[in-house]
């Protein structure tokens, strides 16, 4: 292992994650924090802390110059930059390398590559990915646009190249909508962005999100299987589960070895995710844009395969080769991760940045809980509302969503209101024991007043207690 | 005078955006209901809402400072 001093440029529970996968491979960690997380676990956990800066993300956590001086000055040999921040920036990779500090990513490169989503398309194109019907590259005028979508069918979805993750989209229903929106989107993704280029995609109908695990070693890559990720609310994942139950074995396959060719085809290096949205009715998959980092949803693909796809990413990005082969990949049972933000799902999902009280939490076989809270922790309100993460692993899909809803009911995290009630409510909903839903369902659902039912069913039952207002 | 406390912990905004105006300015009405300020918690910007009315007299809370749940951001006259 040439990595012996790994720099943690994160917060929250991927810090945590990092530190522990970082000290099973006898690796030393350095945790960098803002003023307002010195008290965070990760700090706690690691073997030095370095402060780089006020609470505030853009002068700490996004503080490019900042992180990259404070790596050097621990001695760093390594920077691991989680999730969100700096994983998926071209300059902060650069930065890193300039320093002779290793990146725990792919090359910079790859990350700006594949971090313009219309260069991602045609690098998916090229690798004989099927991608969305729509524009061949960046549309150059509005009549261009207007073309592009007289042959792929309204609607249509106008995106930002520089965009991603749900970010800079608009839906344009014809033609007229079409002319009126996109100087619009153009003007939005400039100031947004830094960049106004536009491409187009068919909008496809009730779309399922399925994404693909990858790992690769900059020559070889092998994909974890897949994960459907529908259920969001604002373009936020809430609920997430390995395998896609949706799918036959036949697609399974085809969509993961697509995902394969694409990252050697860019000589991928780390681990990465492909997301693709699959159109249920006609079993038609299409790739939509790659994220070049780990994800907050990776551990369910470690919970089917046994793959600690965190060790895996920092051995190939210390000069490792992949410690395995696809074929000693095997997936086993199915695993859900439910999101635990510090919100009152009750109120609109109002932020609550609490104060832990006492913590009691679920255990068990095929039960884990990432999280970065102890009891006494005081929630900062700076930064975003993830506080946990918790997962199931069971032999079929059905036992998964039992054993979760058994979970959710051991968890009792005192002096916080978080998201639990929602996953309750899910778990007990015959749509989503069914497996039917899509990327537009959740938030119809919530509309409806579907969580408040559930919650008057439950009435009567002890909720976690709570302080008079946040402190 | 009347002070205009933070609902929540967080970082207070004077204006809607960086490139506006800020809400209000010495001086200014105020009406039940009118926003002074934001705050923002976990990525999400809250209203600041006066729940009496009066006459502006100005922020206590400078502009993207962090606040704690009851601190006093602006205050009126009455």
């Amino acid at each position: 292992m040439t990595i012996k001093r790994l720099f943690i440029a994160n917060r929250g529970e991927i810090a945590v994650r990092v530190i522990r996968a970082a000290q099973e491979l006898g690796i030393h960690t350095i945790q960098a924090h803002s003023e307002a997380d010195a008290d965070m676990l990760a700090v706690r956990l690691a073997d030095e802390a370095v402060c780089i800066g006020p609470a505030a993300s853009k002068d700490s956590y996004l503080a490019i110059d900042r992180v990259v001086a404070a790596a050097k000055q621990a001695g760093a040999d390594a920077v691991h930059p989680g999730y969100g921040f700096l994983s998926e920036s071209p300059e902060f990779a650069r930065a890193l390398e300039a320093a002779g500090i290793a990146y725990v990513g792919p090359s910079a490169d790859t990350i700006e590559r594949m971090g313009d989503k219309v260069a991602a398309r045609q690098a998916a194109e090229a690798a004989g990915v099927p991608v969305v019907p729509g524009s061949k590259g960046r549309i150059a005028t509005v009549d261009d646009a207007a073309e592009v979508a007289r042959e792929v069918g309204y609607p249509v979805m106008i995106k930002a190249a520089a965009g991603g993750g749900g970010r800079g989209i608009r839906i344009a229903a014809d033609e007229a909508e079409l002319r009126k929106l996109a100087p619009q989107a153009q003007q939005e993704a400039q100031a947004a962005f830094g960049d106004g280029g536009l491409y187009l995609e068919r909008a496809v109908q009730s779309p399922r999100h399925i994404e693909v695990q990858i790992l690769g070693d900059g020559e070889t890559a092998v994909h974890v299987y897949e994960r459907e990720c529908s259920l969001q609310r604002r373009r936020q994942k809430v609920w997430e589960e390995a395998g896609a139950a949706c799918l036959d074995d036949d697609t399974r396959e085809a969509l993961c070895a697509s995902a394969v060719v694409l990252a050697e085809s860019v000589n991928y290096r780390g681990a990465g995710t492909l997301e693709y949205l699959y159109d249920a009715a006609r079993n038609e998959f299409y790739f939509i844009e790659m994220n070049t980092r780990i994800q907050v949803e990776h551990p369910v693909s470690e919970m089917i395969t046994g793959v600690d796809l965190v060790q895996e990413m920092i051995r190939v990005c210390g000069g490792e080769k992949l410690s395995l082969r696809q074929q000693d990949i095997a997936r086993s049972g199915h695993a859900i991760e439910v999101r635990i933000n510090a919100e009152d799902p009750h109120m609109q999902f109002m932020p609550w940045p609490g104060k832990v009280g006492a913590m009691r939490l679920p255990e068990g076989d095929g039960i884990r809980f990432d999280h970065f809270l102890y009891e006494g922790y005081q929630i900062p309100p700076f930064y975003d509302s993830l506080i946990g993460k918790l997962i199931v692993h069971a032999p079929t899909r059905d036992a998964a969503i039992d054993k979760l809803a058994g979970a959710l009911a051991d968890l009792h995290l005192e002096g916080l209101k978080t998201t639990a009630p929602l996953h309750l409510a899910l778990a007990a909903d015959k749509d989503v024991r069914a497996g039917d839903f899509h990327t537009q369902w959740l938030e119809p659902w919530l509309e409806a007043g579907n969580l408040a039912a559930a919650a008057e069913k439950s009435a009567g039952k002890p909720e976690t207690a709570t302080t008079g207002g946040a402190s | 005078m009347a002070d205009i406390q933070s609902p929540l912990p967080g970082t207070f905004y004077h204006r809607p955006s960086p490139e506006d105006a800020p809400y209000k300015v010495a001086g200014d009405a105020v009406a039940v209901g009118d926003t002074i300020g934001l705050v923002e918690v976990m990525k999400t910007f809250i209203e600041v809402n006066a729940e009496i009315a009066g006459t502006f007299a100005g922020y206590q809370t400078e502009n993207e400072a962090a606040v704690t749940a009851g601190q006093v951001l602006a205050t009126l006259d009455q």
